[in-house]
């Protein structure tokens, strides 16, 4: 049995100033095995495998490979692919200036002169055998970024790894690409590659794993076999306490708003971005959501109400009245709140420090001459800090030392403190702990119920229909329908996204 | 640009890097060809271009040394220095009775030390390379006039046999009024340039190495990610730039035969300048060795066609040029942008009215 | 942990940036008393006009670095918010200045009046030069260092051609009082317009939100827009503050001469701006900025030019031993560096680790 142990990480500690990121964790990979790491945001799983691909170095423990008896030494990403663990990350670390041959094979080749014509046609044979949609020679930057992500895994299924390691590969894939590397995965597992499989989805967990590794706060909880361990009893181990929250947070929608609340409209809207245009409204107090797959438009079509990409046609009412929205301070003026998609790209000021991040959208809107002074910023700092329970060591830390989570709060901070009357949420869930989930959930349908309306866009079904009490939904960037009261089904909403009913 | 047979399969579409080495290239050769139809006269005779090359051989190799290091994301403002202190040692070490062999040597271990120290402060100890270089520049500048104020002038015999040495390529040359048949004249510097040329191509396209170059430019982060010792890439990047710069110093020399402090003045910036024609972008990733060659021929022309349209104020060659690069980059930008980047796109859509984004 | 460790660590965070500065001053500071104890002391003593004038090598040090202070101040916004430097300073200085002469030499004499407007004229001028680069590195996106080759090729020329290919000189007293003394006041003037430049830029933070947007914008460009911050405009106007601080630097350059040489006026202060700026310890990536380091920085950089001219140093020479000083500081602040060292301190001191 123990033969077929691949990779054995055995009392592996790291600390940041500060912070004490991995204690004492061990982790066990099996040969032809799909292994899920789990464990909330800052649980130490990025951590652990930046460990093992040598971007970090351990203070302690050791790291076998192999079964052999002594430790290997991995001390850069190179050290890493040499002895055979490859990794897929969830931003793509390809270069987009080079072509997709290029991409696949650079790093790898010990020659000093590189028959690229070889590569090229070698290239041409792996994207072939794996069905990606790449020709050799294109450049990297021109294709999607699924098949960016996709190029990568080739590239790592080609290196002949032993240890495959996926972190978060999945959340810029939609369905049918999921699928599609899954098939890649079990093909994988049939060969006898180990897979270290990081994911915050737990149907593809199960879709997916034999095993799952669950850490919480950089300790080791328990490694399971996937077929003993329930999905609830999942995340309670994540969260480390018995779930009560999660499932009572609502059971039935809050009820429909009458029509004549209707504060924002938007007729025959459209965007560079989002070039169909669609009708919208939102009535005082709602919570309404756009739905569909990945690139189907939903983002698309809030940034359009907003304003964030350039405006093509259609007009915005407020109140019945006709408000120009043409950038995100119009939109911003008329009471419109957008919480962008990209956290790190399009939410933080990364440099900047808690309290900067949380007054800039409100020193924006009260405009260049009206400055915050230090003590009135310090005060709604400190007043958010405390609302939404954000964990920093105080309003001055940098807001990319803060975790995920805390990132996404110190962003609803901001926009909270502007005192919008419509609030548009895009993905605030996505990849933060489940804890910190629940209380946005809680947080949306609190301030519906003070008065304001808000447009919530999750990838997850399920958490839509806890929180939204009108859906809309999108397939290939039309509005294919609308989901209320009764019809507000996991199943209904499954059927409409996929185009059975119209 | 060839009209030659496609075979049948498909084409890729250009990449960044060879897109905007045609437009260079394509760019060259009108203006070439206006000033053969408009000034005629000096640019109908092959000589020209063999002036061109002779007056520019040693930016042709700093330019090749930028090219360099700008697709692996740096920058080396030390060139021009380097030129000048590798000039001034070796015409001071000839004069002193040194040999050819011994300052040829010099030339490059001077090269080779600016390049070394430099690599390890920008890749190893990760300082900005503008400032690693900016006191590089400072450092060879001021070494100069350490090792001599005064201008000097080779007295050593057998450099100027070497410098005098010209290759003679009489098919190419015109028939003067005379009827003599004058040969068209290329110094032994162009041929030292034109080999650094082929190698850094071969280097940049055909080796590891250049990939590495390109994917350190792309994205430093990533390119860790793949495999890639970025240090060391940084490292070689710096290192073959100063290396090229000595040989330029010494190339320079046999053009010149003379020291001066004020030496390849600006050469730097006009380095830069030709790579950003030839279409290498200062992000780093994007380049071709032959786009910068242009780069230095389209910059060489432009300053011709000034000398020769009677704008003879001194102030006219540098504003045209000035006003030369402004059309260049903005060219790269609006040629870049339209390629279709999302914001940059829209942005620039915008404001100059260019074709909407496809539905 | 504990939360009073970390709160005295963040207080001392907010000024690390301005150690490496900081130090290099007292090295050469020390260095000097050293070498000579009397090299700081001032002086009043009587000038050519007659006016009682505070002399010394610190007078001259502060005196001498103006130019470079105000043209620091202006870089550092051009580099927190388009993560660039603006190559072109000197260039545009040279353009300013000779503008500047230009509006003087028209009148038939040299009041206060002409000096005003030719101040304005020249500011005017050098903000839209200023605009120039700004749109290029705003709108079409192109880096800095690339956009402002444009102008630093061609810039000298440009002023020399508003000269008409001379070299003016212009000699009136209120030139001289302008880049010397006013009579009655032993402070170099040059001095006082940079603690005026420096007020107005205190001010401008103090009134106007330009610290939290410049920074929003080089930190985060998409993110900053989403807030509703015009990062065009922003941009735009690091470059036009710029410009308006090319034409002071301008303006104390020829009056300090009483003439203009488009060839050699500021020469080479471009490099010296933007080295003040990082030696303040602002990434020259943007982000992040301490106005105060910049300024730090370019007194440093005079301290060390006027230290090196009291050695005896060959003014061509100095640029060599100038490379080792830099390249000494930056090295010791080079975040490797700090780290190997910190780490090399946690090992001498196990003690303090723990606690």
């Amino acid at each position: 049995m123990e033969n077929d142990v691949v990779l054995t990480m055995r009392g592996i500690c790291k600390s940041f100033p500060g912070v004490r990121a991995l204690h004492n964790v061990d982790f066990t990979l099996r040969k032809g095995e799909i292994h899920a790491l789990m464990g909330e945001n800052g649980a130490g799983k990025s951590t652990l495998i930046k460990v093992l691909t040598g971007v970090y170095t351990k203070d302690e423990g050791h790291i076998q490979l192999d079964g052999a008896a002594g430790d290997v030494s991995i001390r850069s990403p190179q050290d890493a692919q040499d002895a055979g663990i490859s990794t897929v990350y969830q931003e793509i670390t390809l270069c987009p200036n080079l072509t997709v041959a290029e991409n696949m094979f650079i790093g790898r080749d010990p020659n000093v002169i590189v028959p690229w014509k070889k590569m090229e046609k070698r290239a041409g044979e792996i994207l072939d055998s794996l069905g990606i949609p790449a020709r050799p020679k294109q450049q990297l930057g021109s294709c999607s970024l699924a098949v960016q992500q996709m190029v990568a895994i080739a590239r790592a299924v080609d290196m002949e790894c032993k240890v495959l390691i996926l972190d978060e590969p999945t959340s810029s894939l939609d369905e049918k690409e999921v699928e599609m590397l899954f098939s890649l995965m079990r093909d994988l597992k049939a060969r006898g590659v180990g897979i270290i499989f990081v994911t915050h989805f737990l149907e593809q967990v199960y879709a997916v794993c034999d095993r799952i590794t669950v850490l919480r706060n950089g300790e080791l909880v328990g490694e399971y076999e996937i077929a003993n361990l329930p999905q609830v009893e999942l995340v309670a181990k994540m969260m480390g306490k018995e779930l009560e929250s999660l499932s009572f947070i609502k059971s039935d929608p809050v009820a429909d708003m009458a029509e004549s609340g209707v504060v924002y409209e938007a007729h025959d809207l459209s965007s560079a971005a989002c070039p169909n245009a669609f009708d919208f409204h939102i009535a005082r107090g709602e919570v309404n959501g756009f739905t569909g797959l990945l690139g189907s438009g939903r983002s698309e079509s809030v940034r359009a109400i907003f304003g964030a990409d350039r405006v093509t046609g259609g007009r915005v009412l407020r109140d019945g009245k006709p408000v120009k929205i043409t950038r995100p301070i119009d939109a911003m003026k008329q009471g419109i709140a957008y919480l962008p998609e990209d956290r790190k790209d399009d939410g933080i000021i990364a440099d900047l420090s808690v309290r900067e991040n949380i007054i800039l959208a409100l020193q924006v809107l009260r405009g260049f001459w009206k400055p915050i002074s230090q003590s009135e910023a310090e005060q709604f700092a400190q007043e958010y800090i405390a609302a939404l329970d954000i964990k920093t060591a105080s309003a001055d830390t940098p807001v990319r030392s803060l975790s995920g989570g805390n990132q996404q709060k110190v962003i609803v901070a901001r926009w909270l403190l502007t005192h919008p009357e419509y609030l548009i949420l895009d993905e605030p869930t996505r990849g933060i702990d489940v804890g910190t989930k629940t209380e946005i959930q809680k947080l949306v349908l609190r301030l519906a119920s003070e008065g304001m309306s808000i447009t919530f866009i999750s990838s997850e079904i399920e958490e839509m229909l806890r929180t939204c009490s009108r859906l809309i939904v999108m397939r290939d960037r039309h509005i294919v329908g609308e989901l209320r009261g009764e019809a507000l089904t996991q199943d209904q909403v499954m059927r409409t996204i996929a185009g059975g009913v119209d | 640009m060839s009209v030659s047979v496609q075979k049948a399969r498909r084409r890729e579409p250009l990449t960044d890097t060879q897109l905007l080495m045609t437009i260079t290239i394509c760019i060259f050769f009108c203006m070439y060809f206006l000033a053969m139809a408009i000034w005629g006269g000096g640019f109908l005779r092959w000589q020209q271009v063999f002036d061109m090359l002779n007056n520019n051989a040693a930016l042709i190799i700093v330019a090749c040394s930028l090219t360099i290091v700008m697709i692996g994301g740096g920058i080396d403002i030390s060139v021009g220095g380097v030129i000048a202190l590798v000039v001034m040692s070796c015409v001071v070490h000839l004069n002193g009775g040194g040999s050819l062999f011994t300052a040829a040597l010099l030339a490059l271990g001077i090269g080779v030390a600016f390049g070394a120290v430099q690599g390890f402060l920008v890749s190893y100890l990760e300082i900005q390379p503008f400032i690693v270089t900016l006191a590089g520049m400072f450092f060879a500048r001021g070494m100069t006039t350490i090792v001599s104020v005064q201008p000097q002038k080779v007295a050593h015999d057998g450099f100027k046999n070497l410098m005098n040495t010209k290759v003679e390529i009489p098919w190419l040359g015109y028939t003067a009024k005379n009827g003599n048949l004058i040969p068209a004249r290329m110094e032994i510097g162009v041929i030292v340039a034109l080999v650094i040329v082929a190698l850094v191509w071969v280097m940049l396209r055909e080796t590891k190495l250049g990939r590495h170059f390109y994917a350190l430019g792309g994205n430093s982060t990533s390119a860790l990610m793949l495999g890639i010792n970025t240090k060391r890439t940084r490292f070689l990047a710096h290192l073959f730039s100063g290396t090229l710069a000595g040989i330029a110093g010494f190339v320079f020399m046999m053009h010149t035969g003379a020291g001066n402090a004020t030496n390849a003045a600006g050469a730097e910036m006009n380095a830069i300048a030709s790579s950003i024609i030839g279409g290498t972008l200062l992000t780093g990733g994007v380049g071709d060795i032959v786009g910068t060659f242009f780069g230095v021929m389209t910059l060489t022309t432009i300053k011709s066609i000034v000398t020769v349209s009677g704008l003879r104020d001194p102030w006219w060659q540098s504003i045209t040029t000035g006003a030369m690069l402004c059309f260049f980059i903005l060219l790269q930008s609006v040629v870049l942008s339209r390629r279709g980047k999302g914001g940059v796109k829209t942005l620039l859509s915008k404001w100059l009215g260019l074709g909407k984004p496809k539905g | 942990m504990s939360d009073i460790k970390k709160k005295g660590s963040i207080q001392w965070s907010k000024y690390a940036q301005l150690i490496v500065p900081a130090v290099a001053i007292l090295l050469i500071i020390v260095f000097n008393l050293i070498r000579d104890p009397s090299f700081f002391s001032v002086e009043i003593t009587q000038n050519n006009d007659g006016n009682n004038v505070l002399s010394g090598n610190l007078v001259s040090i502060f005196n001498g670095a103006s130019e470079l202070a105000v043209l620091a101040m202006g870089m550092t916004l051009v580099t927190a918010a388009c993560g660039g430097q603006d190559i072109s300073v000197g260039a545009l200085a040279a353009i300013a200045g000779s503008v500047f002469v230009k509006v003087l030499k028209s009148g038939a004499s040299i009041s206060i009046g002409t000096i005003i407007l030719g101040f304005i004229a020249c500011c005017a001028v050098a903000v839209i030069f200023g605009t120039f680069n700004g749109t290029l590195v705003s709108v079409f996106r192109i880096q800095p260092m690339i956009a402002t080759l444009v102008l630093y090729t061609c810039g000298r020329s440009v002023a020399y051609w508003i000269n008409g290919g001379a070299t003016p000189t212009v000699s009136s007293p209120l030139i001289t009082a302008l880049g010397g003394f006013i009579p009655g006041i032993p402070v170099p003037t040059p001095i006082l317009i940079v603690i005026v430049v420096a007020v107005l830029f205190s001010l401008l933070f103090r009134f106007t939100s330009l610290g939290i947007y410049t920074q929003s914008v080089g930190i985060n460009q998409r993110a900053a827009r989403l807030n509703g911050i015009n990062t065009v405009f922003i941009k735009l106007l690091t470059f036009m503050i710029l410009g308006a601080c090319c034409a002071v630097a301008g303006v104390i350059a020829v009056s300090r001469l009483s003439l203009i040489n488009h060839e050699t006026l500021l020469l080479e202060i471009e490099m010296d701006a933007i080295l003040a700026v990082a030696i303040g310890g602002n990434a020259l990536s943007g982000g992040k900025f301490r106005l105060s380091g910049s300024i730090i920085g370019a007194y440093a950089i005079q301290a060390l030019t006027t230290t090196l001219y009291a050695m005896k140093v060959p003014s061509t020479d100095i640029k060599a031993y100038k490379a080792v000083v830099i390249i000494l500081i930056v090295v010791i602040g080079s975040p490797v560096v700090k780290q190997k060292l910190s780490a090399l301190w946690q090992k001498l001191s196990p003690g303090k680790a723990v606690a």
